[in-house]
């Protein structure tokens, strides 16, 4: 189909005026990184770099760092292992109850995130006795899962069973052709989904709150917590800057690795 | 086959329910049952309870060798150890002096320090009025043996032995510090000196739509605080001790207000940022955020109005039956002592509790401004409690509005 | 000549059922006992009441909460605001979203295609807090950046509230709606499109008859996130909300003192939720997300 030249002109338009809708915001927070209000009034009244250097010296966000990436790592490990199982489970088998497996499946990502947060708060309370950084870290993965079984099953299905019927053909064991065969095809869905799952988690707020211990501070949580102080909030938005500005390299890493038109395509 | 399939997918799911549900009390049973008992006393008629105060007996001491570690509730910039700013640090030096390691929670609002209390685990918490006597009474802290705590001697008078902070004679906690919530305006947009919360309540409010409140249901008693003061013969004494018909004036105020409301606010930026902005022109609010709003280069000015205003003072309570009893006196002692006092008023910014303190501010001025030693300031300053079916102003005629229903009040009202 | 025959030697191969009873067995559990067991307990939860002075839960068996939650009209109220906070926003996103994922898929040249997608995806990667605190300082009714770039044209910002609530939300979830859709439109074969106007369809038919229902899924895969992402948010509206209170924002005040009426509250989007993915099963969007 060929669309005219005024259809292509006015989308053209468009399209910048939404890309500019999107990246206004983050321009802001990048220039009230550098504002010399500490309460995040506009216009800002002056310029410094003070809270570049405050964020880099601020051991409470190093900290926090360093709990947010590891909870992203482990529960990303996590749901690799699960929705890889799942995702085989559903993609290559028919059972009854499937379809309403794979309903049950999605369920952590599209409930909202509050009640996912207070049902598990209230078992973990009341079950395990109290939150720690491993009741964060299953509140995380359980929303991962979605996020890996999502890639791995397009994945699945494009696949097709015949690989594997062929190395079969030839001699070789389910372990043998999983290891050769299934693995290394599979190996850029997987890759593609950890790190969307890094990404969510990483991010993560809402089922933070409900499920994190005392004393286990993640990046969101830091940020939560600092907005509501005048000396900090600069901070944040520094830290929020540079959490952009770096996280370009994952985002073309995850990009080459994955190819949406075969996921669906959507985020997750 | 695939009947039984789905009966067995249903039996393990109800099963797994009714596990996790069963269990989901389990925990609770014991304190619940205790705590019915301390409630049902309370609801009947706590000055028979004399014998029996909640919570068990004081620790006797003397205060021995730390037990190497102490779990901390409190609010946020109660206990700093550096990691906010590396000046700003009275843990460190408290963890070297008695070897107990801090392990902090921050908490929100008095709801979740309540529910945090509750689950257990900790040994100390910092507890404002709305928070205290549900503990008490919950048998979730102990009485406090003020003898052991040697800087209890030197704090204000006027903050011992409150309402909030003891039962029947009995002391449960060391006050922290306080403050008292005051009317505040932006002089950009209000011309005229304000020295009452009527613009802030009235439906004539000639700053309709630029008005601010406190977001919690304990703002209910700044409404009755106002109708103390307008509607006399509501026969109010006590803003946290309200019958029905008083209870729904202060709702019908409040419905009012919430007409001039342009937002809530519970956090501190979100406060100064609308001041200064010229979003709200006028409502509650607190002395450090004024401070702050005039370091901003705000234009804003506050004040205790008229009427009497509610304050809050926290109190520094120790866990029932908790395992680190030696450190929790310790940190009770420290926090309160005059050095780390000054310090923490400061920063936090509100008075502090120890009038020693007063001489090792940094900025000479800080216990004038914030009124620490001014008896006379505080008397209509009614600071948090928390309301009971048992009216706290004694009133034996009539059943009071307890906490509960005030929460659901003030969560309708907002929604 | 010899053969090589398939010597199926695993117990698991000859035995696929147990196959897959052991993939299935450990997400399974995780899913059904972590998480379907708790949210079971907590609409367990809704049914019970707690003891006014102490906090703890009182388990006899009560229609209270649900009464209280449908017979109030401020609780009504907000439901009714949350919905439509949640629609408008979906129906905001969709016209933002369509015409840009059609710029990237069709009218952009393919080797854009990455660095577009890279910078539709980039704002993902800025806190949500942040963002939202950014919209703050963008809808400041005098001195914001909406209200600046509006002052010549004589409107005013928007402040803080509904039209603050549904500008931040879109803003937030627009990724979310533009990838399915891009993806989807990649997908339509281009022998499709040129068939149709082999037909004779002109761009305007083509587009209304062989692309909406291709892309229909996608459309229906972006709205279930807009969609219940909105439902359950209140950080937002705590933010720019003003003193607008979205379903999330009783949840959240009342989880505290009265975990039970929490729990009656929160079943509502729960509902909503599944009962919207229900409807859309059958188009093919629960595929594409």
């Amino acid at each position: 189909m060929t669309l005219s030249r005024g259809t292509k002109v006015v989308l053209s338009i468009f399209a910048v005026i939404a890309f500019a809708f999107i990246y206004v915001p983050l321009g802001v927070i990048l220039i009230n990184s550098f504002s010399t209000d500490r309460s995040l009034t506009w216009p800002p009244s002056g310029f410094t770099t003070e809270w570049w250097g405050k964020a880099v010296e601020n051991q409470g966000v190093r900290d926090a760092l360093v709990t947010s990436l590891g909870v992203a790592a482990i529960a990303t490990l996590v749901a690799l292992v699960l929705g890889t199982l799942l995702a085989f489970a559903l993609g290559r088998y028919r059972f009854f109850g499937r379809e309403s497996l794979s309903l049950l499946v999605i369920l952590p990502i599209a409930l909202p995130g509050i009640v996912t947060g207070i049902a598990l708060n209230n078992v973990f309370t009341s079950f395990l006795g109290g939150l720690t950084i491993y009741t964060l870290i299953i509140g995380h993965a359980t929303f991962c899962i979605v996020v890996v079984y999502n890639n791995a099953i397009a994945r699945i299905r494009r696949m097709g069973g015949s690989v594997e019927e062929a190395s079969a053909d030839l001699g070789a064991n389910g372990w043998r052709t999983f290891v050769y065969v299934t693995f290394p095809l599979m190996r850029s869905a997987l890759i593609a989904g950890a790190i969307l799952a890094f990404g969510l988690s990483f991010d993560e707020i809402i089922v933070t709150t409900f499920t994190a211990g005392p004393g286990v501070t993640t990046l969101p949580i830091w940020i939560y917590q600092n907005l509501f102080r005048p000396n900090q909030a600069p901070i944040v938005n520094v830290v929020a800057a540079a959490l952009v500005v770096f996280s370009v390299l994952p985002i073309y890493i995850a990009q080459r690795f994955s190819n949406a038109d075969e996921r669906g395509g959507g985020v997750i | 086959m695939q009947t039984q399939r789905l009966l067995k997918i249903a039996a393990v799911t109800s099963a797994a329910a009714l596990m996790l549900a069963a269990c989901g009390g389990g925990s609770e049973d014991p304190a619940s049952s205790a705590a019915a008992e301390g409630s049902a006393a309370a609801s009947e008629a706590p000055a028979s309870e004399a014998a029996a105060a909640p919570g068990g007996e004081a620790f006797a001491g003397p205060v021995g060798e730390g037990e190497g570690q102490v779990n901390i509730l409190a609010w946020p910039g109660y206990v700093e150890d550096g990691s906010t700013d590396p000046a700003v640090d009275w843990t460190t030096p408290f963890e070297e002096a008695t070897g107990c390691q801090v392990n902090l929670k921050t908490f929100g609002t008095s709801d979740e320090a309540v529910k945090l209390m509750q689950g257990g685990g900790w040994d100390v918490v910092s507890a404002s009025g709305d928070a205290t006597l549900r503990l008490i009474y919950g048998d979730n802290v102990q009485p406090v043996n003020t003898d052991l705590v040697p800087s209890y001697a030197d704090i204000f008078d006027d903050l011992k032995m409150q309402k909030f902070n003891s039962v029947n004679g009995v002391p449960y906690g060391i006050p922290h510090g306080r403050g008292a919530n005051l009317v505040m305006w932006n002089t950009d947009k209000v011309k005229e000196p304000i020295d009452s919360w009527a613009y802030t309540f009235e439906a004539d409010s000639p700053y309709a739509g630029a008005v601010t409140a406190y977001d919690s249901p304990i703002f209910i008693a700044d409404a009755a605080v106002y109708l103390m003061a307008t509607q006399p013969d509501l026969g109010i004494t006590d803003p946290y001790a309200l019958d029905q018909t008083q209870f729904d004036a202060a709702m019908a105020l409040l419905e009012q207000q919430k007409a001039l409301v342009s937002e809530y606010w519970s956090d501190y930026t979100k406060a100064i940022q609308a001041f200064n902005s010229g979003t709200t022109a006028i409502g509650t609010s607190w002395q450090v955020i004024a401070n702050l709003a005039l370091a901003e280069g705000g234009k804003v000015e506050a004040t205790k109005a008229k009427e009497g205003a509610t304050g809050w003072s926290d109190t520094w309570m120790v866990a029932k039956d908790t395992p680190n009893i030696n450190c929790a006196y310790k940190w009770l002692d420290w926090i309160v002592s005059p050095d780390t006092n000054a310090q923490v008023a400061e920063w936090f910014g509100e008075a502090p509790a120890n009038a020693k303190s007063c001489e090792l501010t940094a900025d000479a001025d800080h216990c004038s401004t914030y009124h620490a030693g001014d008896t006379a300031y505080w008397t209509d300053v009614y600071y948090w409690n928390t309301p009971t079916a048992q009216c706290l102003d004694g009133r034996t005629d009539t059943q009071c509005v307890p906490y509960s229903e005030w929460a659901t009040a003030w969560s309708a009202l907002r929604s | 000549m010899t053969t090589t025959t398939a010597t199926p030697r695993g117990f698991g191969y000859r035995h696929p059922r147990f196959r897959l009873a052991a993939l299935l067995s450990a997400p399974m559990a995780w899913l059904v006992v972590v998480y379907l067991g708790s949210l079971a307990a907590l609409f367990l939860t809704a049914f019970w009441t707690v003891d006014d002075f102490t906090g703890q839960l009182v388990k006899t068996f009560t229609m209270k909460n649900f009464q209280q939650v449908f017979t109030n009209s401020a609780y009504l109220g907000t439901m009714l605001r949350t919905i439509s906070i949640a629609l408008l926003v979906t129906l905001l996103s969709l016209i933002l979203a369509l015409p840009l994922a059609f710029f990237m898929a069709r009218v952009a040249r393919v080797s854009w295609r990455p660095l577009l997608v890279a910078m539709v995806l980039t704002p993902l990667w800025a806190s949500y807090l942040v963002k939202v605190y950014a919209w703050r300082s963008m809808l400041q009714p005098e001195s914001g950046v909406l209200a600046w770039f509006l002052a010549p044209f004589g409107i005013q910002s928007p402040g803080y509230g509904f039209v603050g609530i549904v500008i931040t939300l879109t803003y937030l979830w627009l990724p979310y709606m533009i990838l399915p859709i891009y993806a989807g439109l990649t997908r339509l074969p281009d022998s499709m499109l040129d068939a149709s106007s082999d037909l004779g369809a002109k761009g305007g038919r083509t587009f209304r008859s062989v692309i909406m229902p291709m892309v229909f899924p996608s459309i229906v895969a972006g709205s279930i996130f807009t969609f219940s992402l909105s439902l359950g948010d209140y950080i937002t509206a705590q933010i720019v909300g003003g003193k607008i209170f979205m379903l999330g924002n009783i949840v959240q005040t009342t989880y505290v003192t009265n975990l039970p009426f929490a729990a009656a509250v929160a079943t509502i989007p729960v509902m909503i939720v599944l009962a919207y993915l229900f409807a859309v099963r059958r188009s093919g969007a629960l595929d594409n997300l």
